[in-house]
């Protein structure tokens, strides 16, 4: 595909996703939430009782729709290739880190562009942090970070996952007792199960297709000067503002956001902290749920991390709420801070080229 | 002989970045291996943007650019 069509799609693919999301609040989703992978992933923890914080529970069918849809287009298109084996366990750290991240700020990075088209001016501070975050991932991209390759796999690991999400597809249309489901809170509010899957399906094939990254929209930018994958987040900001201001979602201001915080401090770390875990992970929360239903097993495993670290937010007090973030999550934010850190600076060529330096030789192998 | 890149199994956007390392020094040609359609586009992406013809053959799983300066 030329770059040109590149560019087209992801522009289109931006503009579909930004619909979505608007006509997703309008069939019962939230206020700026029409979609979330962070927040989506936290409810499904819930539904299935992995923590108890009663208004996010549900069985959100997005997110299964988003699998199946990537999956049976990445398998159409032959793109469907089982790998993995590039340091999964470090992969599953940093997707639980990036979600107390997000769960500080109230959003994945397509949140935060759906709340900034919804007129929510503490996204700005989350942007401005997201940016940040992507910078200082960059730093060590260019200091030869990598978390070392992947390997083809058993055909079946990269079944797991979509089989999984089916299951929880018939557990949740038959109305299995075992789930737990919101009475009150966004957890409660929910677009129709048929229509919340089937935008899931449109979200995860075209994502799967354009190969859509909100970090990665920034950070090529940043790093390449390439603005192919930004269109993608500027459309979705464009035809959610448009949606937004049509149906009159649209409020412009810091107080009084739909399941928002107005702490800037924290916005902006929370979202440092989902900026650096997606450049290091080579893609946001919506791209490693792709390439999960890719076949992507190492994506996997970061959607795995998500989904424990936002059980262990909830049970554990860290995830913020309408009031602010809590003490816990503020301590946790620093941690995962520390945490990314060390994972960049001990999986790039830092700490090798101070070793050739004190030595005083090798310096040059080093380069 | 040109210098070989092997970005095979990499995570985005690593195998731009070793394209974008190895072009730094000005050879005429380069030969990139890369195991997905998705880094095959971004690194022909990259390389045509900063003057490189990209020809692609695929082997079996794999892709393999040879990227020749143009002009």
């Amino acid at each position: 595909m030329s770059t040109r069509n590149q560019r087209i799609l992801l522009l289109v693919t931006g503009l579909v996703i930004g619909a979505i999301a608007v006509a997703l609040v309008w069939f019962g989703n939230p206020k700026n939430m029409g979609f979330c992978i962070a927040c989506f992933i936290r409810d499904i923890a819930g539904g299935i009782g992995l923590h108890r914080a009663e208004p996010v529970q549900y069985i959100r069918p997005e997110i299964i729709g988003m699998v199946l849809g990537t999956f049976l287009v990445a398998a159409g298109a032959k793109e469907f290739k089982v790998r993995g084996g590039s340091s999964p366990v470090l992969r599953f750290v940093l997707g639980f880190v990036m979600m107390v991240g997000a769960l500080m700020f109230l959003g994945c990075p397509l949140r935060m562009i759906l709340r900034l088209a919804g007129g929510d001016m503490n996204a700005l501070f989350g942007l401005a942090g997201f940016v940040g975050g992507i910078l200082v991932g960059i730093f060590f991209l260019n200091r030869g970070f990598t978390l070392k390759r992947t390997y083809t796999m058993p055909v079946l690991e990269g079944f797991a996952l979509p089989a999984g999400v089916v299951a929880l597809l018939l557990f949740l249309v038959a109305g299995a007792s075992f789930l737990f489901f919101s009475v009150e809170g966004p957890g409660s509010m929910h677009a129709p199960v048929a229509i919340a899957l089937v935008a899931g399906l449109v979200v995860g094939a075209l994502a799967q297709r354009s190969r859509l990254c909100m970090a990665g929209g920034i950070r090529d930018v940043l790093l390449f000067k390439d603005p192919t994958l930004l269109l993608g987040f500027l459309g979705i900001f464009a035809a959610a503002l448009v949606g937004n201001l049509a149906l009159g979602y649209f409020n412009l201001g810091f107080a009084d956001q739909p399941v928002a915080h107005t702490d800037g401090v924290w916005n902006f770390l929370g979202m440092v902290v989902v900026g650096f875990a997606a450049v290091l992970l080579g893609g946001c929360p919506l791209r490693q749920l792709v390439l999960a239903g890719e076949g992507n097993s190492d994506s996997v495993l970061t959607v795995l991390g998500m989904l424990v670290g936002a059980a262990c937010c909830h049970n554990f007090k860290l995830a913020s709420s309408a009031e602010g973030p809590t003490p816990n999550g503020k301590i946790a934010v620093i941690i995962g801070l520390v945490i990314l850190v060390l994972v960049a600076v001990l999986n790039s060529e830092l700490l090798k080229k101070k070793v050739g330096a004190s030595s005083g030789k090798g310096a040059a192998q080093a380069e | 002989m040109a210098e070989v890149i092997d970005a095979r199994g990499r995570s985005c956007p690593e195998p731009v970045l070793l394209t974008k390392k190895a072009v730094a020094t000005k050879q005429d040609s380069y030969e990139v291996l890369v195991d997905s359609r998705t880094a095959m586009q971004n690194v022909t992406r990259f390389a045509t943007s900063v003057g490189y013809k990209v020809d692609v053959t695929q082997q079996d799983d794999d892709y393999r650019l040879v990227l020749r300066a143009e002009g």
